[in-house]
């Protein structure tokens, strides 16, 4: 959105009174940072083997532990945070792209174009999609790329749904009417009036769907069909700690915990970014 | 020369109970500069008319007839060359101005947008065209107003806007889309002062459509009167008004005089009129040829009885 002046001031405002939202951002910057330092703030390598220091209890050399074959369980949920970040957020831009493209195609091109673009969208949709990503990914083999491939192919139907439906609300407004009163092209019309209407939804859907796909991905690794062991992954900790699940718990609280914390943070922002980029509450007051 | 020549304009659309009339051989010509009112009352066409000056009526739309523009006829345009017409050429300005601006995009932006579709120049030069018209049109303070969103701006500030927008160009011809009904009487006022001074300046032709015959008679050199599809009479603003030849046209200056309310008896449904005048259901006056043969315009008035 063209952020000028009183508007955007108005957002920051409301948006600061939403505690929730607040302590979300606070959570996410924080991942952020982590994932982005985390060769400089992790305090041992998160793949070195150390069979005489296995299952160790928190102490304080070892933050959290060390888990069955001695690495440093700190050093690994702090690089899971770069894994799972990093995958989400290409899932969730390729999703919008691709979601944001249909939907357009979808609500702004005329019956025809629609009834096929929506008819595929009932197929995928269908379908339970953790099911759907478990045969895409059974079928082309587990690695990140496919697992993003996945993930994906099931979950821009959401997106081009929300933008489907949207972009159809707003074309019958006036103000399109008066844009081609002044000569837009329809191109234009599509990414000058209409997009910057439906970006507000669209923001809001990423947002809430970042954790939705944080839980997928530590999912499909528990499984054994994402991210491949060693690399340092939530849902592979979370495997590996399960054998030992009563003789050293902390093997799979801290990465349970990470998870959890990480989906609530992404919750808790989806819902203030909603309240805060509904235009009308703007309006309103 | 006519400036704009509407000949034998016949648009309808098809519906459930039949097809809707909602232009019938129609004739109208609008001269340069000139003021030319078009009334009548809601549903009888005007707005479909409007649109079909503009290229803009729903694609169901069947449309017979020719719509000649400077000698050229409209409906043999390109949609490129007639997008190149819209909004430079022939501008419109609508009945709600705050629902005609983009909410999510700032209000000058807008206007230096519609700059920026016709003429190759930098967001900077834009800009200051923009400021320029906004000031022109008398919103105070163009320069700060020109970042504010439209739910910033009150229904009588946003029709200027929407006038800055269509008038850029300096347009040959405006079409003006009841632009006052939605404001309040002493900003219709204010609106109507700004309309009249920049068309004079500019030498706009104002295709000005109203269902208010004292907007009408303020501001109109010629006026057409529209009934269910059809231009039943057209003339010069003084003459028509002070003896008005149709029936219908004769009970919508009663209903607006000083002598008290009346109304004219049940609207009819568009669809259902098949032969024989358009208002002879309603007419005190209808005889026998009324109800079997449409009447031609003569004189001005379409009518069998004048």
């Amino acid at each position: 959105m063209k952020g000028t002046g009183d508007t955007m001031i108005d957002i920051v405002l409301t948006f600061r009174r939403d505690r929730l939202a607040v302590f979300g951002t606070a959570i996410l910057c924080l991942l952020t940072l982590i994932a982005l330092l985390a060769p400089y703030i992790a305090p041992y390598d998160p793949v070195e083997l150390n069979l005489s220091q296995r299952l160790l209890s928190p102490n304080i050399e070892h933050l959290m532990g060390t888990d069955s074959v001695g690495r440093d369980i700190l050093s690994r949920i702090i690089y899971g945070t770069r894994t799972s970040l990093m995958i989400s957020v290409v899932v969730v831009i390729i999703e919008v792209v691709f979601g944001v493209l249909v939907g357009t195609a979808a609500g702004y091109l005329g019956r025809a174009a629609d009834e096929i673009l929506m008819r595929l969208v009932d197929i995928l949709l269908a379908f339970p999609g953790i099911i759907l990503t478990i045969v895409i990914v059974g079928l082309l083999g587990s690695s990140v790329m496919n697992l993003i491939i996945a993930l994906t192919a099931v979950g821009w139907v959401g997106y081009a749904r929300v933008v489907r439906g949207s972009i159809l609300s707003i074309k019958k407004e006036l103000f399109i009417e008066s844009a081609r009163a002044i000569g837009c092209s329809k191109l234009r019309i599509a990414t000058h009036h209409i997009l910057p209407n439906i970006i507000s939804p669209v923001i809001v859907l990423a947002t809430m769907n970042m954790g939705t796909i944080i839980i997928s991905i530590a999912g499909l690794s528990f499984l054994g069909l994402g991210v491949q062991a060693p690399t340092p992954e939530w849902g592979i900790m979370l495997n590996e700690g399960k054998p030992f699940m009563e003789s050293a718990p902390h093997l799979m609280i801290f990465p349970g915990l990470m998870i959890m914390v990480t989906v609530l943070a992404f919750n808790f922002l989806g819902d203030g970014l909603r309240d805060v980029l509904d235009i009308k509450t703007i309006i309103g007051s | 020369m006519n400036l704009l020549e509407i000949l034998n304009l016949d648009i309808s659309f098809p519906g459930r109970a039949g097809r809707v009339q909602a232009s019938y051989g129609a004739n109208l010509e609008i001269k340069q500069g000139e003021v030319l009112c078009l009334v009548g009352e809601s549903g009888c066409g005007k707005t479909i008319l409007a649109l079909s000056i503009m290229g803009l009526l729903p694609q169901n739309a069947r449309i017979n007839g020719k719509i000649l523009f400077n000698g050229q006829n409209l409906f043999s345009l390109q949609k490129k060359e007639m997008r190149k017409i819209r909004g430079r050429e022939i501008a419109m300005i609508f009945e709600q101005p705050a629902s005609c601006l983009n909410p999510v995009l700032g209000v000058g932006e807008q206007i230096a947008e519609a700059i920026r579709i016709h003429e190759n120049c930098s967001r900077k030069v834009s800009r200051k065209r923009a400021v320029d018209m906004m000031g022109l049109v008398g919103i105070p303070s163009p320069h700060r107003r020109y970042c504010q969103y439209p739910h910033e701006f009150s229904g009588g500030m946003a029709q200027r806007v929407m006038i800055a927008m269509a008038l850029v160009f300096r347009p040959l011809l405006l079409i003006a889309d009841e632009p006052t009904t939605a404001l309040d009487v002493t900003i219709q006022a204010q609106i109507l002062d700004l309309l009249e001074s920049l068309i004079t300046q500019f030498n706009t032709a104002l295709l000005l459509i109203t269902h208010d015959l004292c907007v009408a008679a303020r501001m109109g050199n010629r006026v057409a009167v529209m009934y269910a599809g059809g231009i039943v009479e057209k003339g010069q603003l003084n003459d028509v008004f002070k003896a008005p030849g149709h029936p219908y046209t004769q009970a919508l200056v009663k209903a607006a005089s000083n002598e008290g309310l009346v109304s004219i008896p049940e609207s009819t449904e568009l669809s259902l009129l098949n032969s024989g005048c358009w208002f002879h259901l309603r007419c005190p006056l209808a005889q026998e040829i009324c109800t079997q043969k449409m009447p031609k315009m003569q004189g001005g008035v379409c009518c069998h009885l004048c």
